[in-house]
C-alpha cells in the first residue's frame, strides 16, 4: 500500500484546457538519494516565481533506500494544506513505480527515467520518458556527486515542461546551497542540459503549466521547528537540554543554527547551553533544576520522549517550577510511525504526571505560532510557575510552510513573581508583616512568590519538594495541608483557562454548524470551509490554542445546532477533553478523529461533512 | 561560638531530623554542618540536592539557609546538571542513596561524572534501601544477609570504582562512624571543582546492622582500614617544602593543593597508597573487593578538568541572571533573521 492513499477521483482533469498555478507534484524517490536538494529547488522556485506553494515531505524511518515520496503544492488560491491528488508524478523509485502511475489521476503525468524502459500501460496519462543518465554523463560531473546529483535533471524537465524561468531557477539553487557558488554551478549544469534535452525533444502534451504571481510578496519559507528554535532565542532561553528523536531534532539543531543571534556583543560568549543529554529522564531534570535555579530552559521531544518524562513533569507541576517542554508529535503508541504525523499526545500530555495534574498545553497551528509560542512559552511558565507544554506535530513542526513574516514580540519578558535579590525580598517582607513563605497565596491568584537560589539573605531558602508540604514549604503528611496546596494549584490552573491564548474564531451567530480543532489541520480546514460554501453549507470554525480549554470553546458548542471536531488523532482526545469538561449535552457534537498517519486534507473533511450534512 | 561570619555552629543545621535514632545517615548530616562551620560558608550560596530514600531526605536537616531541591528516585544529577549550570557560582551538595544512585539513578550517576558536573556528591550508602523497608541494594556485599530477603547471591557494585572509571576527579570513601575523616573529606571535597564522590558507608540500624553485616556498625569499626590521616588546610596554608612528593611512590606525607588555594594533607598509615595514581586507585578498589578490605580515605584525586559549564563557551554572568536585554534580541535582528528566510 503506497502511504499517500490518494483517491484519484476529485482532481481529475480530463480536458485539455490549461491548468496553471493550481495542481501538485510528486516526486517518488529513494530516502538518503540525494533528492531532498533538488525538491527544495522546486519549491524555491515556485516562491520566487510569486507563487504559493507548500510541499509535504512522506518519508520512512530509515537513512538509506526506503521510498520517500515528496509532494510540492502550488496553489493561486494559496491554499498550503496537503492535497490528496497529484497530478504530477515524477517516479524516481523502482521499488514503487507501479504504484506511484497507479495513483496518478486520469490525465496526470509521468515523468520517468528512460533507461528504465518501464512501458507506458496507462493511456489515459502522458508520459515523458527522461534520459537521467545521459543527462548526468553529459554534464561531466565528478564521479563522487554523480549519483546525488542526478536529481536535477528532473528539476530541469520540469522547468521546461511546467514552464519555470532558468534564471530564477538558479536563483533558488543558490538560496539552498546557502549562496555557495560552486554547487550551484556544477548542479545548474545538470538542470541547464536538461532543461536543453526536454526543450529539443519533448513535444509537451499535457494542460499544466506555472505563471508568475506576486504572492509571495514579504512571505517567508520555513519548518515549524526552526520557527519554534527562533521563537525561543527570542524568548529568552538560557539552556535547552535534550536527547534525539524524530521529528523533534531540528528543532534543537535550529537553536545551535542560531544561537549567535544571543552571542554577548562584547566578549562573543554564548548565553545559550545546549545540553545533549543521556535520555529523556534526564533532559527533564536538567532543564527542572535550571528552571528552579532562574534559568529560561526548554527542551524538545517526541512521544517516547514524553511518556519518560511524566514522573518529573508531576515533580515540576506540584513543586511549581518553570519550565517548558516542545512536544513534536509523531504516530504513537510506542515507537509507532516515527516519521508520520499525528496529534495523538493531546490527553497524554494534558494530564501528564501521576495524581491529578492538569498540565498547561499550548497549540500552535502554523509557523507563526510556533514562533509566537516559542517566546511566549516562557512568559507563560514562569507567569503561572507550572510546565508549559507546546503541543506542535511532524507536519508543522518538519515540513517547510509558507508564512508571512513573525511579528516582534508585543510584550516584555514577563519573569512572572520572582524575587530574584536581596532587595526585592526585603521589600516583599516589608509589605507583609515581615515575612515571606513560598507557597502562601499572598495575592488571592493562587500564584505565589518564588526566590531563586543564591539571593543573598537568610530568610531567601526555602526547600523544593514532591513530597507533601505546607504553604511555608515545610514537609507534611497532612490531609488538610495536602488539599490546601493542591487546591490552590488546581484553581492556578483552572485561573489560566481564559489568561492562555484565546481560541480563534470565525463565528458568525447565524450559522448552525461549528468545527472545532486544533493545531496543523487548520490549513485543510481553511479550504474545506470554501468548498462547503460553495456547495452551500456555512460552517463557524473555532481553533483552539490552549489546554485547559478556554470557557469559550464550551459557549462555542453549546450555540451550535452541530459541531464537527477534526483532529489527527484516532480516538478524538479533543471532543473527548470537551466531554469531560462539561455537564451539559454534547449529542449534538461528532468527533471526526483521522489518526491516518498524514496531514489532514480539505477533500476528507468536506466528503466527512456533506455526507453527514446533506441526506 | 560564633565563626568567622558570625554564625554559630546552630545556625547550620536544618529542621529536626525524623530518622531513626542512630542512624548512620544523621551523623554524615552532622559533619555536613561542622564542616560548613568550619569552612565559614554563606549558606545563601549553596544548594542542597536528594533524590528519594532516607538518606535523600537528609538535606531538610541541615544548612537551613541553602536552597534545597529535593528530586524524584535516582534523577538528582540531572537536576543538579541543571541547576549548577544556570548558575555556576553557587556551592553544590548532592545526598544520594546506594539505592537512589547504585541502581535506579546509576545512569545518571555516571553520567554526572562524565560531565564533571561541579557538585559534592554523597553517597550514604547502606547496602539495603532503608525507606522500603529492607531490600537488598546494588551495593550490598555477596553473602549478605537480610532479614526478609534471604541471602546475597549478586556481586556488588563499587560505586568510587564506578566513579574512577567514569572519569571522576575526586573519589573517596568513608565511614559515617568515622566523624573526622567524613568531616575533612566533606571540606576537601567543597574546595574541590568539578564532581568529588564520596561513598560513605552509614549503618541503617532498622534493616541492616546485625553484627554480621559488612555495612554495619561493628563491622566497620572493627574493620576500618584508613589508608591515610588525613588534614584539612584552609586557605593561606603553605606546606613545608619536603611535604609534597614527586607523582609515584611515596612514604610519609602528601599534600594536596586545591582549586581555592587550600590543602588536604594525607600522611600514610601503613600502606603506600597514593591517590595521584588512577591505576593503584583502580588496584586498590579491586584489592579492597577480594580480600573483603573496609579500606577508606582518598581513593583517587586528580587535577580536575573543565566542569560542564567551563567545557561551553558561556559568559561570565550566571545564566539565571541575564537581564532582558541579554535575553531578547532586537526587532533588527528579527528583520535580518526573517530576510535570510524571503
Ligand atoms: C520511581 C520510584 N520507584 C520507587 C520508589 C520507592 N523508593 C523510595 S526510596 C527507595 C529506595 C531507597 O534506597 P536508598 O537510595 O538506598 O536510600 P536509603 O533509604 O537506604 O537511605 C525506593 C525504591 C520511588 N520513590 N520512586
Ligand atoms: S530505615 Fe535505616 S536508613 Fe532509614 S532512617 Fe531508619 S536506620 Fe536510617
Ligand atoms: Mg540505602
Amino acid at each position: 500500500m503506497c502511504a499517500l492513499n490518494i483517491q484519484p477521483e476529485l482532481q481529475t482533469q480530463q480536458s485539455m484546457q490549461a491548468v496553471v498555478n493550481d495542481f501538485a507534484l510528486m516526486v517518488a524517490t529513494k530516502n538518503g538519494s540525494g533528492s531532498q536538494t533538488s525538491n527544495e529547488v522546486l519549491i524555491r522556485s515556485l516562491f520566487r516565481m510569486g507563487i504559493p506553494v507548500s510541499a509535504k515531505n512522506l518519508f520512512p524511518s530509515n537513512i538509506k533506500g526506503l521510498p520517500t515520496w515528496y509532494t510540492i503544492r502550488a496553489s493561486k488560491d494559496s491554499y498550503i494544506a496537503r492535497r490528496e491528488t497529484t497530478e504530477i508524478g515524477v517516479v524516481m523509485n523502482q521499488d514503487t513505480a507501479a504504484e506511484d502511475i497507479a495513483n496518478l489521476p486520469s490525465g496526470g503525468v509521468c515523468i520517468i527515467p528512460a533507461d528504465w524502459k518501464w512501458g507506458q500501460s496507462r493511456p489515459d496519462i502522458t508520459y515523458y520518458e527522461i534520459p537521467v543518465k545521459e543527462t548526468v554523463a553529459k554534464s561531466e560531473i565528478p564521479s563522487e556527486f554523480r549519483d546525488r546529483i542526478s536529481n536535477m535533471v528532473y528539476v530541469g524537465v520540469c522547468a521546461y515542461l511546467f514552464n519555470m524561468p532558468l534564471d530564477i531557477v538558479r536563483k533558488a539553487l543558490l538560496d539552498t546551497f546557502n549562496g555557495k557558488e560552486k554547487p550551484t554551478a556544477m548542479n545548474f549544469g545538470v538542470i541547464q542540459n536538461a532543461y536543453d534535452w526536454a526543450s529539443a525533444n519533448v513535444t509537451k502534451a499535457d494542460p499544466f503549466r506555472f505563471e508568475t504571481l506576486n504572492l509571495t510578496e514579504g512571505k517567508i519559507l520555513i519548518t515549524g521547528n526552526e520557527a519554534a528554535a527562533l521563537g525561543a532565542l527570542f524568548g529568552g532561553i538560557t539552556i535547552a537540554a535534550w536527547y534525539p528523536i524524530t521529528p523533534s531534532t531540528s528543532m534543537i539543531d535550529g537553536i545551535l543554527d542560531h544561537k549567535h543571534i544571543r552571542k554577548d556583543p562584547v566578549t562573543g560568549k554564548d548565553t545559550v547551553a545546549i545540553v545533549q543529554a543521556e535520555d529523556e529522564l534526564s533532559a527533564i531534570g536538567m532543564i527542572i533544576g535550571a528552571g528552579w535555579a532562574g534559568a529560561r530552559a526548554l527542551t524538545s521531544t517526541s512521544g517516547p520522549g514524553i511518556s519518560l518524562m511524566a514522573e518529573f513533569t508531576g515533580l515540576a507541576y506540584y513543586a511549581e517550577i518553570p519550565c517548558v517542554i516542545w512536544d513534536i508529535t509523531r504516530m504513537g503508541p510506542s515507537t509507532g510511525l516515527p516519521t508520520r504525523t499525528s496529534q495523538g499526545d493531546l490527553l497524554f500530555i494534558h494530564i501528564l504526571g501521576h495524581g491529578d495534574t492538569r498540565q498547561i498545553v499550548l497549540l500552535p497551528g502554523s509557523v507563526e505560532e510556533c514562533f509566537e509560542f516559542g517566546w511566549r512559552g516562557f512568559d507563560i511558565a514562569e507567569q503561572f510557575q507550572t510546565p508549559v507544554f507546546v503541543m506542535s506535530d511532524l507536519d508543522l513542526g518538519m515540513n517547510i510552510w509558507m508564512s508571512d513574516q513573525f511579528s516582534y514580540p508585543d510584550q516584555p519578558l514577563n519573569r512572572g513573581k520572582v524575587l530574584t535579590n536581596k532587595e526585592k525580598l526585603e521589600a516583599f517582607m516589608e509589605s507583609h508583616g515581615g515575612e515571606w513563605y513560598r507557597y502562601r497565596d499572598y495575592d488571592g491568584d493562587g500564584i505565589t512568590y518564588r526566590t531563586i537560589p543564591g539571593v543573598d539573605h537568610t530568610r531567601a531558602a526555602y526547600f523544593t519538594r514532591g513530597t507533601g508540604h505546607t504553604d511555608m514549604g515545610t514537609y507534611s503528611e497532612r490531609g488538610d495541608d495536602w488539599m490546601k496546596g493542591l487546591g490552590r494549584i488546581t484553581d492556578k490552573i483552572n485561573s489560566t483557562r481564559n489568561q492562555l491564548p484565546q481560541p480563534v474564531t470565525d463565528w458568525d451567530k447565524d450559522k448552525t454548524i461549528g468545527i472545532l480543532s486544533f493545531g496543523s489541520n487548520d490549513p485543510a480546514i481553511v479550504e474545506a470551509r470554501n468548498i462547503l460554501a460553495a456547495q452551500g453549507i456555512q460552517t463557524n470554525y473555532m481553533r483552539v490554542r490552549a489546554l485547559p480549554l478556554a470557557d469559550s470553546v464550551h459557549e462555542f458548542i453549546q450555540t451550535h445546532n452541530r459541531v464537527y471536531v477534526l483532529e489527527n488523532n484516532f480516538d478524538g482526545q479533543l471532543a473527548q477533553l470537551v466531554r469531560m469538561e462539561t455537564d451539559k449535552s454534547t449529542q449534538h457534537m461528532t468527533s471526526l478523529a483521522l489518526g491516518d498517519t498524514l496531514p489532514m486534507t480539505a477533500h476528507w473533511i468536506v466528503s466527512e461533512i456533506t455526507k453527514r450534512e446533506t441526506h | 561560638m560564633a565563626n568567622a561570619i558570625g554564625l554559630e555552629r546552630a545556625d547550620y543545621k536544618g529542621a529536626q531530623s525524623t530518622l531513626c535514632p542512630g542512624c548512620g545517615h544523621d551523623s554524615i548530616s552532622n559533619q555536613i554542618i561542622s564542616a560548613a562551620y568550619d569552612l565559614n560558608l554563606n549558606m545563601t550560596q549553596v544548594i542542597k540536592f536528594s533524590g528519594i530514600g532516607c538518606s535523600s531526605k537528609t538535606p531538610a536537616y541541615f544548612l537551613r539557609g541553602s536552597h534545597g531541591f529535593n528530586a524524584v528516585h535516582g534523577r538528582m544529577p540531572s537536576v543538579a546538571t541543571g541547576a549548577t549550570l544556570a548558575n555556576s557560582n553557587l556551592t553544590a551538595i548532592g545526598v544520594s542513596g546506594d539505592g537512589d544512585t547504585g541502581s535506579i539513578g546509576f545512569g545518571q550517576y555516571k553520567h554526572l561524572i562524565r560531565r564533571n558536573v561541579p557538585i559534592v556528591y554523597i553517597i550514604e550508602n547502606n547496602g539495603v534501601y532503608g525507606l522500603t523497608k529492607g531490600q537488598f541494594s546494588a551495593t550490598s556485599d555477596e553473602g549478605a544477609k537480610l532479614k526478609y530477603y534471604g541471602i546475597n547471591d549478586l556481586p556488588p557494585i563499587d560505586l568510587c570504582l564506578e566513579a574512577i572509571v567514569g572519569g571522576c576527579t575526586f573519589v573517596a570513601r568513608s565511614f559515617s562512624g568515622d566523624a573526622k575523616q567524613v568531616q575533612t573529606l566533606i571540606k576537601a571535597a567543597v574546595a574541590h571543582r568539578g564532581t568529588a564522590v564520596l561513598d560513605i558507608i552509614s549503618p541503617c540500624v532498622t534493616f541492616n546492622n546485625a553484627p554480621d553485616s559488612t555495612k554495619g556498625y561493628d563491622y566497620g569499626k572493627e574493620n576500618e582500614i584508613p589508608l591515610h590521616s588525613i588534614e584539612y588546610m584552609p586557605k593561606g596554608y603553605v606546606p613545608a617544602k619536603d611535604e609534597i612528593t614527586v607523582e609515584g611512590d611515596y612514604e610519609g606525607t602528601i599534600s594536596v593543593k586545591m582549586h581555592d588555594g587550600s590543602y588536604i594533607k594525607l600522611k600514610a598509615i601503613d600502606n603506600n597508597h597514593d591517590p595521584r595514581s588512577r591505576e593503584q586507585a583502580i588496584n586498590l578498589l579491586e584489592k579492597g573487593q577480594r580480600e573483603s578490605l573496609f579500606l577508606t580515605g582518598l581513593i583517587y584525586y586528580e587535577e580536575p578538568r573543565p566542569t560542564l559549564g567551563e567545557t561551553m563557551e558561556l559568559v561570565e554572568t550566571p545564566l539565571a541572571h541575564l537581564g532582558d536585554e541579554a535575553l531578547r534580541p532586537s526587532a533588527q535582528t528579527l528583520a535580518e533573521v526573517m530576510k535570510s528566510f524571503a
